[in-house]
C-alpha cells in the first residue's frame, strides 16, 4: 500500500504539469465540448424533441432560417438593445470610474452601494423592475408625474420596450465596467500626467490627450467581457417580457430559445444557436483586434 | 472655495450613484412588507404598517424553503467541485504558462448557455436525470469552473516562488507544497473565488429553468414561478426577492475589491 502510494507521489512530482490540470481538462471537455459537438450535429437534422429519431437534413436549417422573419426580427432587436446598453454602459462606466478614481471621504462606501445591483440576482430584481414598471400602478409612473413629466407606457409599448429593458440592463450591469476600467486606472504610469501638468494641459485636454488613449484596451477588453453576457441576456428580457409586445423585444438569443424548449425543434433550435454564437464571436475579433492595435500606439 | 466646489461635485455624484441601486433595493424591501392590496393602490404608499405576513406565507405557501435548500446545496456542490478541479488546473497554468488550456475556457464563456441547455436536456431525459442534483450540480460547472480557474490563476501568478522552492529543498513532494505552502498563501483568492462561484451558481436561472423540477427548484425558478400562479402575488414576489438577494448582495459585499479578477478572467494582461 505505502509502495503505491510513493509510486503515485513519484509520478506527480515528475509530471506535475499533466497531473494538476487533466481532471479539471477532462471534466471541461465532458461538460462543454460534448454538448457544443451534440448541438452542432443537431443543426444538420430535423427533430422534434420527443417524436422518433433526429433526421439528417444537411443545410436545410440554415437556409430555412434566411426565410424567417423573426430570425431578421431578433437580429434588429439585438443590435439595438446591445448597441444601446453597450454603449452607455461603457461610457458611464468610464465616467463613473474616473470619479471613484478620485479618493474622498465615503467614497467606499459610496461604491459599496453602487455594486450591489452587480451581484443581485437577476430574475429577482427584473421582477422588483416588472412592478415598479407597470404603467397603472407602478412607481416609475408615479415619479415622473409628481415631477411634472407624463407617464410612460415602458415594457407595454413596442416603441419603448428596448429603452426600457437597456435602462434595467445600464443599472444591473454598469458597475462591472465601472470595476474594470478603475482597476485600469489604478495601474497607469503616473509620468505623463506630471509632464502634462508641468505644461499646463486642461483637465479635459489630460482626458482626452492621456487618459483615453492609455485606457483604450482596458475599455476594449472591459466591452468584450460585457459583450459575452449582454448579446446572450435572457434573464432581464425573459422575466420582464417574455420577448413582448408581440416580438417587440425578442432578441434572436431568446427565439433560439422558443424554438428549442417552446416549440420542442431541436435542429431549427441548434442552427439559431450556432448562429448566435458567430456573432459572438465575430464581435470579440473584431474587439480583440482593435484591442491589440491600440496597444501598440 | 475651490474646495467647497470640489465637495458639493463629490457629494452630488454620491448621491446621484447611490439612489438608483438604493431605491431598487428599498422598494423590493417595501413590496414585500406591504398587503397584497396596499401593493396595488395608486399613488403607491410610501408610509404604512409592514407585515410579515408575506414572509410567513412565502415559507408556508410556497414552500421557499425547500427552494433555499436546494439553490444552497447545488451551490455548494458546484463551488466545492469548481474548487477542488479548478485550483490544481489553475496553479499549473499560472507555473507552467499552459495558456492553450484557456481556449477550452473561452469556448465555454462564448458559447450561449441554450447552446448546452439542448444537448443536456436530451442527455439527461435519456438518463433519467432531470429534476436531480447531480444534472443541475453538473449544467453549473460550466460557468462555476472556468470562473474560478481564470481568477486563481491572476492570484497564482502574483505569489512569491521562494516559499515554495525552499519547500521543495526541505523535501515536500509537489503535492505536500502544493496543500502546505502555496494554498495558505493565496487563501484570500481562494475566498473569492468561492464566494463568486456561489453567487453565479445561486443567481443561475436558464439551466433550472428547464432542468429542475418540483424536488429540485431553485430559487431564482421559484421565484419566477410567482408569476405564473394564475394572478401575479407582488407582495410574495417582494418578500421572496428579498430573501434571495440579501444573501449574495452580503457576499459581494465583503469580496468587492477583489471581484474585479475575477471579471477580467486575465483580460487585463495579456
Amino acid at each position: 500500500m505505502k509502495t503505491i502510494f510513493s509510486a503515485i507521489s513519484r509520478f506527480v512530482d515528475r509530471r506535475q504539469s499533466l497531473v494538476f490540470p487533466a481532471p479539471a481538462v477532462i471534466v471541461l471537455f465532458l461538460i462543454v465540448i460534448i454538448p457544443i459537438v451534440f448541438n452542432l450535429y443537431l443543426t444538420f437534422t430535423k427533430w422534434t424533441i420527443g417524436l422518433g429519431q433526429p433526421r439528417f437534413i444537411g443545410f436545410d436549417n440554415f437556409i430555412e432560417l434566411f426565410g424567417d422573419e423573426r430570425v431578421w426580427n431578433g437580429v434588429k432587436v439585438m443590435v439595438y438593445f446591445s448597441g444601446l446598453s453597450l454603449t452607455l454602459e461603457l461610457a458611464l462606466g468610464l465616467l463613473i470610474a474616473l470619479y471613484f478614481n478620485r479618493a474622498f471621504k465615503g467614497s467606499e462606501i459610496v461604491q459599496a452601494i453602487y455594486i450591489i445591483p452587480f451581484a443581485a440576482t437577476p430574475v429577482a430584481v427584473a421582477l422588483i423592475w416588472r412592478i415598479m414598471l407597470n404603467p397603472e400602478i407602478g412607481v416609475m409612473n408615479y415619479l415622473l408625474q409628481s415631477v411634472g413629466l407624463p407617464p410612460s407606457l415602458w415594457v407595454s409599448s413596442a416603441a419603448m420596450v428596448i429603452p426600457t429593458l437597456v435602462m434595467v440592463d445600464v443599472w444591473k450591469w454598469t458597475p462591472m465596467i465601472t470595476l474594470i476600467v478603475l482597476a485600469g486606472l489604478k495601474s497607469l504610469p503616473h509620468d505623463p500626467y506630471e509632464a502634462a501638468r508641468i505644461d499646463g494641459a486642461s483637465v479635459l485636454q489630460i482626458f482626452w490627450y492621456i487618459t483615453l488613449p492609455l485606457i483604450r484596451p482596458v475599455l476594449i477588453a472591459a466591452l468584450m467581457l460585457r459583450s459575452l453576457d449582454n448579446l446572450k441576456e435572457f434573464d432581464i428580457i425573459y422575466t420582464i417580457t417574455q420577448g413582448g409586445p408581440g416580438i417587440a423585444s425578442e432578441t434572436l438569443y431568446l427565439y433560439s430559445y422558443t424554438v428549442g424548449f417552446s416549440f420542442f425543434k431541436a435542429g431549427y433550435g441548434s442552427a439559431l444557436m450556432v448562429v448566435v454564437f458567430l456573432i459572438v464571436l465575430v464581435f470579440n475579433v473584431i474587439m480583440n483586434r482593435l484591442r491589440h492595435e491600440s496597444q501598440v500606439v | 472655495m475651490v474646495k467647497t466646489f470640489k465637495s458639493i461635485f463629490f457629494y452630488t455624484g454620491a448621491f446621484a450613484l447611490c439612489v438608483p441601486p438604493l431605491f431598487v433595493f428599498i422598494w423590493m424591501i417595501l413590496t414585500g412588507l406591504k398587503t397584497g392590496i396596499q401593493n396595488i393602490s395608486y399613488p403607491p404608499e410610501f408610509l404604512f404598517t409592514p407585515t410579515l405576513e408575506n414572509f410567513r406565507a412565502v415559507f408556508q405557501q410556497y414552500n421557499f424553503f425547500r427552494y433555499l435548500l436546494n439553490s444552497l446545496i447545488i451551490a455548494t456542490l458546484a463551488t466545492a467541485i469548481s474548487l477542488v478541479l479548478g485550483l490544481p488546473a489553475a496553479y499549473s497554468i499560472a507555473k507552467y504558462r499552459q495558456n492553450k488550456i484557456g481556449i477550452i475556457i473561452l469556448i465555454a464563456r462564448m458559447t450561449p448557455f441554450v447552446s448546452y441547455l439542448l444537448p443536456w436536456y436530451i442527455i439527461f431525459r435519456y438518463l433519467k436525470l432531470i429534476d436531480t442534483y447531480s444534472a443541475l450540480t453538473i449544467t453549473h460547472l460550466i460557468i462555476t469552473m472556468p470562473m474560478v480557474i481564470w481568477l486563481m490563476v491572476s492570484f497564482f501568478e502574483s505569489m512569491p516562488s521562494e516559499l515554495e522552492d525552499a519547500a521543495m529543498i526541505d523535501g515536500c513532494s509537489r503535492w505536500q507544497s502544493f496543500l502546505l505552502i502555496v494554498l495558505p498563501l493565496v487563501r484570500n483568492g481562494i475566498a473569492t473565488a468561492a464566494i463568486m462561484s456561489f453567487i453565479f451558481s445561486w443567481n443561475q436561472f436558464l439551466f433550472s429553468l428547464i432542468l429542475s423540477g418540483p424536488k429540485t427548484k431553485t430559487v431564482p425558478v421559484a421565484v419566477y414561478n410567482f408569476i405564473s400562479y394564475g394572478k401575479i402575488d407582488w407582495a410574495g414576489i417582494g418578500a421572496a426577492a428579498t430573501l434571495i438577494v440579501l444573501p449574495v448582495s452580503i457576499f459581494a459585499f465583503f469580496v468587492r475589491k477583489s471581484i474585479v479578477q475575477g471579471l477580467t478572467m486575465g483580460a487585463l494582461k495579456d
